[in-house]
C-alpha cells in the first residue's frame, strides 16, 4: 500500500521516513547501474566523454564501468554493430547476470544508419537481443547518453516486484539465454531472432510495433 | 599454399623484411590467449590472437574486420559528395583531416583551386585535431598503463574546448563534415577567431602540464623506454607513418614532401625520435602538439577575407572527368590517402581509403615478440589506431 | 624522381624483354601508371625498390573490372555475285551489321609507391604500378609483392577478401576483414547482398525495388 506523497512530505519534514519495500529496492537499484565497458565505434567516444569532467556520468551512480560482462548491470551498445561482431554482443549478452538492461546508443545500433546498405552491417542489435532505451542521433550527444540513463532509470523506478510487469530476475520463466548467430557463407544464421525481433514480412505496410 | 611456394619469394633473393620466429621448446604447452575483440584494451573491437610462453609472446596474429562497415561499397553507391560524411566515420577523433584528404583527392581528380581562405579554415581545423587527437592518444596510452584517469580526463578536457569550436564551426562536435571540393562549407561564425585565439594561447600551459605530469615520470619511463622498439628499415619497408615512422628518426611528414595546402608558409619543425620505442612516440606526440599549436599561432592571425569555396566547384551535379587520382595528407595518425578512379559518372567507379592506422598495424607482431604480454596492451596503445580506420 | 615515361624506358633498358605498359591517366591529376606483365612484376617490382629509390609502398589495392560489352554498328563492302538482268554479275554491296564485341574484364591490383630515400626535398607525384589477371573468374593470380613491400601484407589479404585476387608468395594469404566462413568476394561489382530486407517505413529508390521484389516473392509463395 503505498503511501500519498503528500504526506511522505510532512513526515519527512518531522524527521520520520516511509517507504516501501518496492520503492527502496528500486531507488538502490537505478543508482548503481554499472555499464560495460564497450565500445563498438564512434559513439564509444562520446560515451567515454560521457564519463568524463564535464558530462560526469557518476552523477547517476554509473560511473563504474566493468571490464567484464559477469559484473556489470548495463550493456550501451555504442556504435555499428557488424555481422562479424554480432555473435560476441549477444554472448556478452548472454554471460550479463540479471537484472541486465541494455541502451542502443546511436544510429548504427538502432537500425544500422547510414551503413545500413552494407553487406557485414547488422541492421540493428534489436535483432538479437531486447533493448530497452534507443538513443537517436550520429553520434548521440552525451547529453543524449545522460538522458537514456534518466530514462533507465526511471523504467528501473517504474519496475513493481510482482505480477506481470516484474523485471526479468524475478520472472523465472523469463528467458535467459538468448541464440548466438552463427557466421555462415553468406549471412548471419539465422539473420533474426524472430523471438525478440516479431517484425512482419514487408508486405505489411503499416507501421509493426517495435521488438520486444 | 605449400611452404615452398610461400617462402618462393625470399627464396628467390629478394630481400624481405619479415619477424622474427621465435623457437619454442614445447609447443603444446604455449598458452593462446584471444584478447578481445571485447578487451578494455583495444579500444574498440580488435582481436589478437596470442600465443604465450610463460609471459613471453611467442606468436601474435591480429584479427580485423569486427568494424568493417563497408564505406569503400556504400561510396562505390554514391555519389562524391555524400561520401563526406562517411569520410567523419574513418578516423571519429579526426574528421576534420579527414574531410581534407578525401576533399584534396577529389580536388586533384576534378582539378579544382581552393581560395585562400579555405586553405587557412584547413590548416587552422587540420591542428586543432592533431592536437586533440594527440592529447587523446596519451590520455589513452596511460589508461593502458594503468593511469587510470588522470592523463586522460586532463586531455578531455583541452579536447571538449576543441570540440566546442568544431560545433561552432559546423553544427557537429565530432563529426563535421566540413569540407567540400574545392573549399570549405561555411565561413567561420562571428567571432570564432578570437575564441579560438583564447583556446590556443592557453594550450601551451596545458602541455606543459601535462609533461609536468608525464614525461619525466618515473614509472612511464620505465615501462616504456626500450620496449616496442621498431628499426626505421623495417618502418619504412613496411609503409608505416606518422608519430611511428618519425620515432624511428626517419624524417617523412606529408606536409613538408608534398607542399599540400599552404603549409610551406609556416615555419614548423618535425621533431624526430631515436630510438623508436613507446617513449619516443608519447615524446614526439607531445612535440607535435607544440608545433601545431606554433602553426596555429601563425595562421589565427593572418587569416584573409575573401571566399571559402571555389566558384568552379558544383555542389550538385558534380561529375568529375574520367581518370584517377591519389591524395594524401599527413593525419594525426599518420599519411591518409584516398584513391577515386572516375568513369565519368556522378559515382565514383573506385573509391579507395589508404589507412594509417591498419598499416600501421602490420609490424604489431614484430614489435610484440619476445616481450611481455603486459607490454603488448602497452605496445599496440601507443600506435594509436582507431577502428574505424582500420576496418573501415 | 623519374617520371613514368621515362622509368618505362629505363626499366625496358635494364630488363630488356620485360613486359611493360605505360596507361595515361587523362585527369588532371596526371599521375600515369605503368602496367606490368605478372610475370615480370616481381622483378620489376624489385628493380623499382633497390635501384629507382622506390623504398615506400603507400597504397596497394583492388579494381574490379567487368565484362564490356559494346554493340557497334559496322558497315561492310563485300563482292556479291547477284543476277541483275538475267545476267550473273559481280556487284558490290554495302551490309550494315551490329557488332557485338565482349572485352573480358580483369581484376586490377594497384600499388602507389613513393620514395622515402628522397626525403622531404623531392616532392614527386606518386609511381602506380597496376597488374591485371587474366580473367575474373578462374585465373585469378598474381604475384605478391609483399616480399618487396611489406606494407602490401594487410593490404594484399584485404584484396583477396573483397576482391578474390589470390596473391603467390603472400605468406599468410587469409581473409582480412570477412570471417573466415564468408564465400563471397563483396567488392566485386556483381555481388550480391544476402537477401536480409526486413522492414522500412519509408522506401524509396533502390530499397523500394528491392521491397517489392519481397512483396511479389511472398506472394509467389503464398499462391504455391
Amino acid at each position: 500500500m503505498a503511501v500519498e506523497s503528500n504526506l511522505k512530505i510532512e513526515l519527512g519534514k518531522q524527521g520520520v521516513f516511509v517507504t516501501t519495500l518496492n520503492e527502496l529496492y528500486n531507488w538502490g537499484r537505478r543508482n548503481s547501474v554499472w555499464p560495460m565497458q564497450f565500445g563498438l565505434a564512434c559513439c564509444a567516444i562520446e560515451m567515454i566523454a560521457t564519463t568524463m569532467a564535464r558530462y560526469d556520468l557518476a552523477r547517476f551512480g554509473a560511473e563504474v564501468f566493468r571490464p567484464s560482462p559477469r559484473q556489470a548491470d548495463l550493456m550501451i551498445i555504442s556504435g555499428t554493430v557488424t555481422k562479424k561482431m554480432a555473435p560476441q554482443v549477444v554472448r556478452l549478452y548472454n554471460q550479463m547476470a540479471e537484472p541486465r538492461y541494455v541502451i542502443a546508443m546511436g544510429a548504427c545500433a538502432i537500425s544500422g544508419g547510414p551503413f545500413k546498405q552494407g553487406y557485414n552491417v547488422l541492421k540493428g542489435i534489436d535483432r538479437y537481443i531486447p533493448v530497452d532505451v534507443h538513443i537517436p542521433g550520429c553520434p548521440p550527444r552525451p547529453e543524449a547518453l545522460i538522458h537514456a540513463f534518466m530514462t533507465l532509470q526511471k523504467k528501473i523506478a517504474a519496475q513493481p516486484l510482482t505480477g506481470e510487469e516484474r523485471p526479468r530476475h524475478l520472472d523465472a520463466s523469463a528467458q535467459g539465454e538468448f541464440p548466438v548467430p552463427e557466421p555462415g557463407a553468406h549471412d548471419l544464421e539465422p539473420p533474426v531472432n524472430r523471438l525478440v525481433w516479431p517484425l512482419p514480412a514487408p508486405t505489411v505496410a503499416a507501421p509493426a510495433k517495435e521488438g520486444a | 599454399m605449400t611452404t615452398a611456394e610461400m617462402k618462393s619469394g625470399i627464396d628467390s633473393g629478394i630481400k624481405s623484411y619479415l619477424p622474427p620466429v621465435i623457437e619454442v621448446e614445447a609447443e603444446n604447452e604455449l598458452l593462446e590467449v584471444a584478447m578481445g575483440p571485447h578487451h578494455p584494451s583495444t579500444h574498440g573491437v580488435f582481436r589478437m590472437d596470442v600465443a604465450l610462453d610463460g609471459e613471453r609472446v611467442v606468436r601474435l596474429k591480429p584479427v580485423f574486420g569486427y568494424l568493417h562497415r563497408n564505406h569503400e561499397k556504400l561510396a562505390e553507391g554514391t555519389t562524391y559528395l555524400a561520401s563526406m560524411p562517411y569520410t567523419d566515420r574513418l578516423d571519429y577523433f579526426c574528421s576534420m583531416t579527414n574531410n581534407w584528404a578525401y576533399a584534396l583527392a577529389v580536388e586533384k581528380l576534378a582539378g579544382l583551386e581552393v581560395p585562400e581562405r579555405a586553405e587557412y579554415i584547413r590548416v587552422i581545423t587540420a591542428e586543432l585535431t592533431r592536437v586533440q587527437n594527440h592529447a587523446s592518444a596519451i590520455g589513452f596510452l596511460m589508461q593502458e598503463m594503468g593511469a587510470s584517469g588522470t592523463p586522460l580526463m586532463y586531455a578531455f578536457r583541452e579536447r571538449e574546448k576543441i570540440l566546442d569550436l568544431f560545433e561552432a564551426l559546423s553544427g557537429s562536435r565530432m563529426m563535421c563534415n566540413y569540407m567540400r571540393f574545392g573549399g570549405c562549407r561555411v565561413d567561420l561564425p562571428e567571432g570564432w577567431l578570437e575564441r579560438t585565439k583564447k583556446i590556443v594561447a592557453e594550450l601551451p600551459r596545458f602541455i606543459d602540464e601535462m609533461e609536468a605530469l608525464l614525461t619525466g615520470n618515473e614509472i612511464l619511463m620505465a615501462r616504456a623506454q626500450g620496449v616496442g622498439v621498431l628499426s626505421p628499415e623495417l618502418a619504412v619497408n613496411a609503409g608505416v607513418t606518422g608519430v611511428m615512422l618519425r620515432a624511428t628518426g626517419v624524417n617523412y611528414d606529408v606536409r613538408k614532401v608534398d607542399h599540400y595546402g599552404i603549409y610551406d608558409r609556416f615555419s614548423f619543425r618535425v621533431p624526430l625520435g631515436e630510438h623508436g620505442d613507446i617513449y619516443d612516440r608519447y615524446m614526439l606526440r607531445v612535440l607535435e602538439m607544440r608545433e601545431s599549436v606554433k602553426i596555429l599561432e601563425q595562421a589565427l592571425p593572418q587569416i584573409p577575407d575573401g571566399p571559402i569555396l571555389d566558384p568552379k566547384s558544383k555542389p550538385r551535379g558534380f561529375r568529375p572527368k574520367p581518370g584517377e587520382a591519389y591524395g594524401r595528407i599527413e593525419a594525426p595518425k599518420g599519411e591518409l590517402g584516398f584513391y577515386l578512379i572516375s568513369d565519368g559518372s556522378g559515382n565514383p567507379y573506385r573509391y579507395r581509403v589508404r589507412p594509417p592506422s591498419l598499416i600501421n598495424l602490420t609490424i604489431l607482431e614484430d614489435m610484440c615478440l619476445g616481450q611481455n604480454v603486459a607490454d603488448v596492451v602497452l605496445i599496440f596503445g601507443s600506435v594509436d589506431i582507431v577502428l574505424g580506420e582500420v576496418d573501415r | 624522381m623519374k617520371s613514368a615515361a621515362e622509368l618505362l624506358d629505363e626499366l625496358q633498358g635494364a630488363m630488356p624483354g620485360v613486359k611493360l605498359a605505360l596507361a595515361t591517366n587523362p585527369s588532371p591529376s596526371a599521375q600515369h601508371s605503368l602496367v606490368v606483365a605478372a610475370e615480370d612484376a616481381l622483378r620489376v617490382a624489385v628493380y623499382l625498390r633497390d635501384v629507382a629509390g622506390y623504398d615506400y609502398c603507400s597504397n596497394a589495392t583492388g579494381v574490379d573490372w567487368l565484362d564490356k560489352e559494346t554493340t557497334e554498328k559496322v558497315k561492310t563492302t563485300r563482292r556479291v555475285k547477284k543476277e541483275v538482268d538475267g545476267v550473273e554479275q559481280e556487284v558490290d554491296e554495302t551490309v550494315e551489321e551490329t557488332v557485338k564485341r565482349v572485352e573480358p574484364g580483369c581484376l586490377e591490383a594497384v600499388y602507389h609507391l613513393y620514395s622515402m630515400r628522397q626525403g622531404p626535398h623531392d616532392p614527386h607525384p606518386p609511381l602506380v604500378l597496376r597488374m591485371r589477371t587474366a580473367n575474373r573468374t578462374d585465373r585469378v593470380e598474381l604475384p605478391s609483392l609483399s616480399p618487396v613491400w611489406r606494407a602490401a601484407e594487410f593490404q594484399e589479404r584485404e584484396i583477396f577478401d573483397l576482391y578474390g585476387i589470390v596473391f603467390k608468395g603472400h605468406r599468410d594469404l587469409r581473409r582480412l576483414l570477412m570471417w573466415d566462413e564468408f564465400e563471397d568476394h563483396p567488392m566485386r561489382r556483381d555481388y550480391v547482398d544476402p537477401d536480409d530486407f526486413e522492414y522500412e517505413p519509408t522506401p524509396h529508390d533502390e530499397v523500394l525495388k528491392r521491397a517489392e521484389e519481397h512483396r511479389a516473392k511472398l506472394a509467389a509463395e503464398g499462391a504455391r
